[in-house]
Parts: structure tokens; sequence; C-alpha cells
């Protein structure tokens, strides 16, 4: 098969599939940040029962509004500490590209019903 | 739970004439898969998932056990075959199990599923089958990992307060985070270079892990390895 062909080909049929794997912004959330931050978002996730500092209530919109984008952004891929929060709060720049916490702020947002200041 | 159909090697061992050992090691090794195979595969991976995603991590029944005989201390596994602990507290994926509670939300014990106990020549057939899945050897031969002794009091405060560990995982049972595994027993659980590997690296044995990398230096992981180890030996 011709080299072209064959490129073209196999960019039909990887295209539909890489999108249908690309993870939405809640779906990351729940996978990564529940745990902690709660099902619904409210801060009181499974693991705050022996926990030293709270989580976020990410539906708090006094709180989070008062958040830049880049500033959760920059909270989520280098952690708590980055932004002088606690340490409990990890980097996860291993788990998630530039692009997936891209949607992770965007699906705070949804969940704090509220705009960057 | 719905329990998997269990093969027992009691049919197995009739058929072949032994129990205490194989007629030939091939036919064991055939025998030991086909068990494994039966018993296990309805909730593990037992080779290679064709892709790593968000909603395999969040979906998947039990954990992984491709890369078996690279994580496990064999003397331990065939323990744990013949009386299984609950080694993650909030299930595979806590995700599953949780809800929202009055105060905060919750994994009600009824929504764990209990792992089936086998006796102590499955507990070895399966043990020994699983100790041959081994795609990670590269992981462990590149690890130089010796555990030493470590204050438990500095241990400790290091996997508290600074490193943050104890969010997700229980460093004695009822005290710690329960989305990830436990590990006070890790220590006899795994093997050494898996325990420091996945440290430093958990997304080089599990890409889309809900374990972070927190980028620490080797002693840093030495440190953490270390008390962890120490744990499951009081």
């Amino acid at each position: 098969m011709h080299f072209l062909t064959r490129i073209i080909l196999i960019t039909l049929i990887s295209a539909p599939a890489l999108a249908e794997s690309e993870a939405t912004g809640k779906q990351l959330y729940n996978t990564y940040c529940t745990q902690c931050h709660g099902i619904y978002g409210d801060g009181w996730g499974v693991n705050t029962r022996d926990i030293e500092v709270l989580p976020r209530d990410h539906t708090d919109s006094g709180e989070m509004s008062a958040r830049s984008d880049q500033e959760l952004f920059k909270a989520i891929k280098h952690g708590g500490q980055a932004v002088n929060k606690s340490i409990l709060m990890p980097n996860w720049d291993a788990n998630m590209s530039d692009a997936e916490i891209d949607r992770v702020v965007r699906y705070l947002r949804e969940l704090c019903n509220c705009e960057a200041p | 739970m719905i329990q998997p159909k269990l093969f027992h090697l009691s049919t197995v061992t009739l058929l072949v004439g032994v129990i205490s050992g194989f007629s030939s090691p091939a036919l064991a090794e055939k025998t030991a898969k086909q068990f494994v195979e039966t018993n296990c595969a309805g909730c593990h991976a037992l080779s290679e998932p064709e892709s790593s995603t968000t909603t395999r991590i969040r979906e998947r029944k039990a954990p992984d056990l491709y890369y078996a005989g690279n994580k496990f201390q064999e003397d331990w596994l065939i323990q744990w075959l013949q009386s299984p602990t609950r080694i993650r507290p909030g299930g595979t994926f806590f995700g599953q199990n949780v809800v929202a509670a009055e105060d905060r939300d919750i994994v009600p014990k009824d929504k764990l599923p209990e792992h089936p106990a086998f006796n102590a020549s499955e507990a070895e057939v399966a043990a020994s089958y699983l100790m041959s899945l081994t795609p990670y050897d590269e992981l462990i031969s590149s690890t130089a990992y010796v555990p030493k002794p470590i204050s438990g009091a500095m241990g400790r405060m290091n996997f508290t307060k600074f490193k943050g560990c104890v969010a997700c995982h229980e460093l004695e049972k009822g005290y710690g985070g329960i989305s990830g595994p436990e590990v006070h027993t890790a220590g006899s659980r795994l093997k050494p270079e898996f325990l420091y590997s996945f440290i430093k690296n958990p997304q080089a044995w599990a890409p889309k892990t809900f374990m972070s990398n927190l980028h620490l230096d080797d002693s840093e992981v030495q440190k953490l390895s270390d008390f962890i180890t120490t744990l499951s030996k009081e």
C-alpha cells in the first residue's frame, strides 16, 4: 500500500477511537479528585476521616470565585504547596496532561457555578 | 457479589493423579494457568490491557494481576489466597462503592465484595502461575533498593506530614485514607523493588493509576520504602 494512503487510512481509523477515549473534566475529577474532595465536590471525600487539613469545597462559589483559572491549574498540576496550600493535595502532573487539567478546571467552574475573578 | 465459578483443583489433581507434584513441568504450568484463568480472570486482568484509560481504572472489578510476579512476594501470596484480607479499604476503585452520608462520603462495608479463599494446594498452584507473570522485569532489575532500618517516629512524620501519603493510604488499620491500598502490610506483601519503583514512578507500572508521582529523589523514596517495610515488621 502506498505510504501516504496508509497514513490517511490509519488517521481515519484511529481518529474516532482517540476521541472516544478522551476523558471529560467530570470523568477526570471523578477519577482523581473525588477521593478527597467528595463525590459532590463539597470537600467531604472518603479520605477526610483522618485528614488534618480539609480539602477545598469546590461548590463554595465565594471561595472558588476568588481563585483564577491559572491558580486552580497550578494547584492541580503542581500540588497544594505550589499555591501555598496543604501538601495533602498532591501534584497531578504525571496523571493528567495540561489539556486534561484544563478540562478539570472547566469542570470546577461548573461545580462552583462561578467564574474566575 | 457474583462469585466466579470456582474451578476446583481437586478436579485437576484427579486427572493428573498427584497432589504435591505434577508429572511434568509443562503439565503443571498448563494446569496452574488454567486454574488461574478459570478462577481469577473474571475480575482481574491477567494480560496487559490494550489501552489504559481512566474509564478502565474506574470500572475494573479488581486490581490487575498481569505483573503479579513483579509485584508480590510469593510466600505472602500463598498465605493471602488462603485467608484473604482487605488491602484496599475503599475497594478496588472507591468510586464504585462510595455513597454520600450525613457527615461525609463513606464506603459502606456491605458494598465491598469478599475475595474467595482457596485451600493450600490451590493457593500454591495459583501463586506459582501468578509469579510467572513478569512483564516488568526491567523495572525490577533496574531498582537497586536494599531496605534499611529507620526511625519509626521520623518515618511516620514523613509519611503523614511531609509527604502527605496518609491522605490516601492507611498506615495502620483504621487510620489513614481509604482510597489507596493500605501500607501496613505492604512490606510483607510487595517485593521491595516493586515498592520502591512504584513510589518513584507509579505511572511506569500503571499509566492511569490515581496514585500521584511526587517526583521524589532516591533518598526520599528510600525513606518512604524503609518506613513502609518497617510497618509490616511491627
